[in-house]
Formats: structure tokens, sequence, C-alpha cells
């Protein structure tokens, strides 16, 4: 058990239940993440990934099996245990950046800190700026969202998800709306960060040429892992 | 709770036309109640103050005469013819005793005996009626301060002086250091000095109020020793009438509030009071919608920031904070101008308004009215903040 980061076992997922409608999306999911995974989550569409990212990713709770985050069972937490893990170890980007249009580039780097901890001192804030720079953003540190380009966005919405400095990077199709180039930027920050940072990344993706890049391929077809290849 | 507010103030700083429309409601219904209860207050202020200005807050007199009859006995039928009593003018028994109970009453300002009753006055062939009254000057001061409203010579009330209103004092031609006589029947007359003359501005009083030193009129009235009411002013003058029956209970005598003598001032006084809560509670009510609805629509506009901000460790109380403080900030903000400009309507109607009477603004006013404005805008963010907090952040990401 000792370096996993997030251990699924007999997964699954209905909507409506106990409703005629009642479906099932996730069919008993089997799977581990090692510390270092750096894995993409593909499958064509409606096989089930952003169920299981969401679920994942404490954003849903499985209807049936179990979910081990850094080892801590997650299924009977109440909203507040889950929010407060979700918080601390998981960082999310998601397709549409999802930047608060209210804050400076800097200030959403440190919402995820200012919402756990409050006021940002010193040294996250050094964090935040070390995080932007990273991401070649030094200098729009004081700029609100709509003066940034989708590419500049995305990045910012980056380094929001690793300031808590999470054990695992959640990322919806992150490229989806970028063009190519921007695309492989963006990649290549996970890739940079899965290697500095040491936090596991899983990627949803479509697109077979991100996936191709990616360490560990898991494949995803009507609810049911069907492949699951390490390089 | 450093972050909801943070985010809270962001967030209305962000809809600026939003927060800018709101806050104008707000401010302008505050002003509206301000200015209103300050006018109402001020007015009814103004009445009390003139009709108390003339008369005691309770007055104490004898019970009324009654005929006295034996009961009949039992299983009879009583067919009964009664004349009335006429109410004689009879002193009030042990009046000293009486009045030095009342001296030590809680809630009571001062107590002054008067022995009045009817009676002419005279001077050659011009004959008025008028009251004679019998006061302790000192005491009855307290009650009415005679001695401001006096126009011509002074209030003095000593063994063959008497004060008169400035009405009765024209129609007899009188100055103050003429003299007088008056006629109380039945052969007793005096002939007093006009010490003083005084005006209340009620034609009627000023018409025929004498103030004589209460042994002279004691004399006149020939009620030796006696007096035939005394006159209480309260320090509450709203707990008037409930002073009134604890002193009824407390002595036997018949005690009426002004509340009482003037039923139809207090009637109307008291529906006016109500119509400025209901205008006052339709306001505030329309206020807290406005609120809300502001703020619904904030919510349903944010429904994805809402759904990011609690994918990366917002709770939801802190959710429901940042909503709540968002509606106390406008009530506290929004009151805070509106009491401004009320301030600055009751400034303009008291310097350069009609100038019937003065509208005084108590220290309370505003910061109620601001303390209420600021809960009532929590108040009316529950609903869209209850629905923030309880947004699923899956459904609110993918919201468009």
């Amino acid at each position: 058990m000792s370096d996993g980061v997030l251990r699924l076992q007999g997964l699954r997922k209905s909507y409506n239940v106990g409703l005629p409608t009642e479906v099932e999306v996730l069919h008993g999911i089997d799977l581990k993440v090692g510390r270092h995974d750096f894995a993409a989550l593909s499958g064509p569409s409606g096989s089930g990934k952003s169920t299981l990212l969401n679920v994942i990713g404490l954003l849903d709770s499985p209807t049936q099996g179990e979910l081990f985050l850094l080892d801590r069972p997650t299924r009977a937490m109440g909203d507040d245990e889950r929010t407060a893990l979700r918080g601390s170890s998981i960082g999310f980007v998601f397709q549409f950046h999802h930047l608060i249009q209210a804050f400076t580039a800097l200030e959403n780097v440190l919402m995820p800190l200012m919402v756990t901890r409050g006021k940002p001192d010193a040294e996250a804030t050094e964090r935040a700026r070390a995080l932007l720079t990273a991401v070649g953003l030094e200098s729009f540190a004081g700029k609100k969202p709509n003066e940034l380009s989708g590419g500049q966005q995305q990045r910012v919405a980056i380094a929001r998800a690793l300031i808590t400095r999470p054990a695992l990077l959640l990322a919806d199709e992150p490229t989806g709306n970028l063009d190519t180039h921007t695309a492989a930027e963006t990649f290549a920050l996970f890739r940079r960060f899965n290697e500095e940072f040491g936090c596991a990344v899983l990627v949803v993706t479509h697109d077979p040429r991100l996936s191709d890049s990616c360490d560990r391929t898991i494949n995803l077809v009507d609810g049911v892992i069907v492949s699951d290849r390490v390089k | 709770m450093w972050i909801e507010a943070n985010i809270a103030l962001k967030f209305l700083r962000q809809g600026r036309i939003q927060t800018a429309l709101i806050l104008v409601g707000v401010a302008v219904g505050v002003a509206v109640i301000v200015f209103v209860v300050a006018l109402i207050s001020g007015l009814q202020g103004n009445i009390i103050e003139r009709t108390l200005g003339t008369q005691s807050h309770i007055r104490v007199q004898p019970p009324e005469e009654v005929n006295l009859r034996p009961a009949a006995p039992a299983g009879t039928v009583e067919l009964l013819n009664e004349d009335k009593r006429p109410q004689r003018l009879r002193s009030i028994n042990n009046w000293l005793e009486v009045q030095a109970a009342l001296d030590g009453l809680p809630g009571l300002k001062a107590v002054s005996p008067m022995a009045s009753g009817p009676g002419f006055a005279r001077r050659g062939d011009v004959l008025r009626s008028v009251s004679l009254m019998g006061i302790d000057a000192a005491r009855y001061e307290r009650i009415i301060p005679i001695r401001d409203e006096i126009v011509e010579g002074e209030f003095r009330v000593g063994a063959g002086d008497a004060v008169i209103g400035r009405q009765l004092a024209s129609e007899l031609g009188l100055r103050p250091g003429n003299k007088l006589r008056l006629e109380a029947g039945q052969g007793r007359d005096a002939i007093v000095n006009i010490a003083g003359i005084f005006e209340l501005g009620v034609r009627e009083l000023d018409a025929r109020f004498v103030y004589l030193d209460l042994t002279q009129a004691q004399a006149l009235l020939g009620l030796p020793g006696g007096v035939t009411q005394i006159d209480v002013t309260v320090l509450d003058i709203f707990a008037a009438d409930a002073s009134a029956m604890r002193i009824a209970r407390l002595t036997g005598l018949k005690a009426e509030s002004w509340m009482e003598t003037n039923a139809q001032l207090m009637n109307a006084l008291s529906s006016q009071s109500i119509s400025t809560n209901i205008i006052s509670l339709m306001v505030a009510l329309s206020v807290a919608f406005g609120i809300a609805s502001v703020l619904a629509v904030s919510v349903t506009q944010r429904t994805r920031e809402i759904g990011i901000l609690r994918a990366i460790g917002t709770t939801r109380r802190q959710m429901l904070g940042v909503f709540l403080l968002q509606g106390g900030l406008v009530g506290l903000v929004g009151s805070a101008i509106g009491g401004f400009a009320a301030y600055a309507l009751v400034w303009l109607f008291n310097t350069v308004g009609p100038g019937l009477f003065y509208i005084p603004i108590g220290p309370v006013l505003i910061p109620a009215s601001m303390a209420l404005a600021t809960v009532t805008g929590v108040l009316s963010a529950m609903a869209p903040a209850w629905r923030a907090s309880r947004l699923d952040p899956v459904v609110a990401i993918r919201y468009v």
C-alpha cells in the first residue's frame, strides 16, 4: 500500500438510484495510481471518463465500492471532510480553465490556500509567484483573467492546481480548447511538475497524441477498464 | 471569515452596476423610513408638548357622589327611578396625607394641590365668568411653568395677589397693579391686586384662568383648608395611565390621566404610529426582496465560479458565508448612505422648511436603522446563500 496515491476497489457509480431510470455508468472499477504516475485516461465519449474523474476528485461519491485516497477510505466521509481532503491533496485543471473573474492571476493561484487557511503569508505568496514564473506568467500576476489569453488562463489554472502541493493532479480535457502549440506547452508543464514535485498526474483526454506521450494509458469503454498499459 | 469577506467584497465590486442599483434601493428605502419616523415622532412630540403644556398629566379628584340605598331583600324585583346627585364642590379628604403619599411614589415628577371652582370677575359693570384656581405657587410651577408665560408683571400669588390671562385682562381692561373684584356666589367675594398677566396661547384658558393664593381661594370657595384636586406630572408621559391607576388604587380617589382626558388625541396619535409602522414595514419588505433577488441572480451568474470554489476546497459553510456577507454589506452600506440622506433631508426641513415644528433626530435612530438594515440584508440573503452552498460542484462546474 506504501506508495499508492489512489486505489479504487470494485467501484460502481449509478445515477437516478432507486428510480426506473436508474443507470449504471461505472461497472466495478479497480485501479491503482502510484505517487509518480503520469497517466492518461482515455476512451470514447460517454464511456464514463468524466464520471470516474469526478468520483476520484471527491466531487461525486461512488454508489458501491471504495476509493482510498492516500490510504484513507473516503466513501463514508461527510461533505466537510471530503472538501478538506479535496482541498489539501487534489489539484484540478478543467477544460474551461475556470478562474474566478473577480480576482487577479496571483490571487487565483493562491485561492486554494486562502479558502483553507485564510490570509496567505509571505511564504505562500512567494510560492504562488514561483509557480507563475514556472508557467511563464510572472509578469501577469496582477492581471485579471479577462486580460489573459485562453492558454495563459489555463496555465494560471495549472499553477493554482499545484499551489497546495497536491498528491494527485486531475485534468479534464485540459487542452480541449487550446491550439496544438499551446496544448503541447501545457502538456509539457504537466510533465515537468510530475517530475519536479513528484505529484501523480491523471489526465482525461481523447487526443491520441497526448495519451501517447504519457507513461501509462488507461482505456475506459462503457464504464469498464479495457486496457491499462504502462510503457 | 477573512476569505469569505474578501470574496464577498470582490463579487460585489465586480458586479458593479447590480451592486450600485441595489445600494440605491436600500438607501432610498432607509432614507424614507428614517425621515418618516423622524417626521412623525417630531410631529407627535410637538402635539403632545402643546397639549401637556397647559395641563397636568394626572388629575386626582374626590370620587363622585352617588346615591346610597339599602340593598333589596333577596328574591324581590327592584324597579329603580333614580336622580343622579349633583356634584358639590368638595375637598379631598386628608389631602395633606394624600399629597405626602404621592410625593413618595416613584415615577412622579411633581405633585401640586389646587382649590378651584367657578366664579365671576367684575370690573365696574363688566362681568366675566372665570375659573378660580388657588395654588401653591412653588409646587404648581413644576406642573405648568407659568412663570415662563408671563407677558406683563410678574408671577406672584401671595395674599391678595392674582395672576390672570391676557384675554381676560383685555376684556376687562386690566394691567398689573389694577384691582379686580372676584365673586364666588353666596356673598363671598374679594378684591385682588393684579400681579401679572400670562399668555398660554389657548384662548379659552387665557380668558378664564385666575390664579390665586391657595388660602384665599379656599376662603372664596367656602372650602376652608380643603383642596378640590391634586395635579400630578409623571416622568414618562406614556406611563401616565398606569400611574393614574396606581394612584386610584392607593388613595381610593378618582385619578384621570391625560390619556383619558385626551382619548381622541391618543387615538389619533396611535393610528398615526400604526400607519408609520406599516409604511416602514412595507418599505423594508420591498428592500429585502430587492436584496434577495439581486443575490439570487448573482448566484445563478456565478454558478460555475461557485462550483470551482467548491472543487478547490471551499466548504458549504464558507459559501453560505460569502453570500450572507454580501447581503449584510449591501444592507450596511446602503443604509449608511440612506441614513446620511435622511439626515440631510431633516436638516433641510428644519432650516429652510415651513418651520411649523422642529424635527429632532435622536442619536439612536440612524444607528438603529443601519443595524436593522444589516440584519435584514443577511436575512434576505438566506435563500440565495443556501442555494449557493447546496450547489453540486459537479453540476455547477459544467453549468454554462
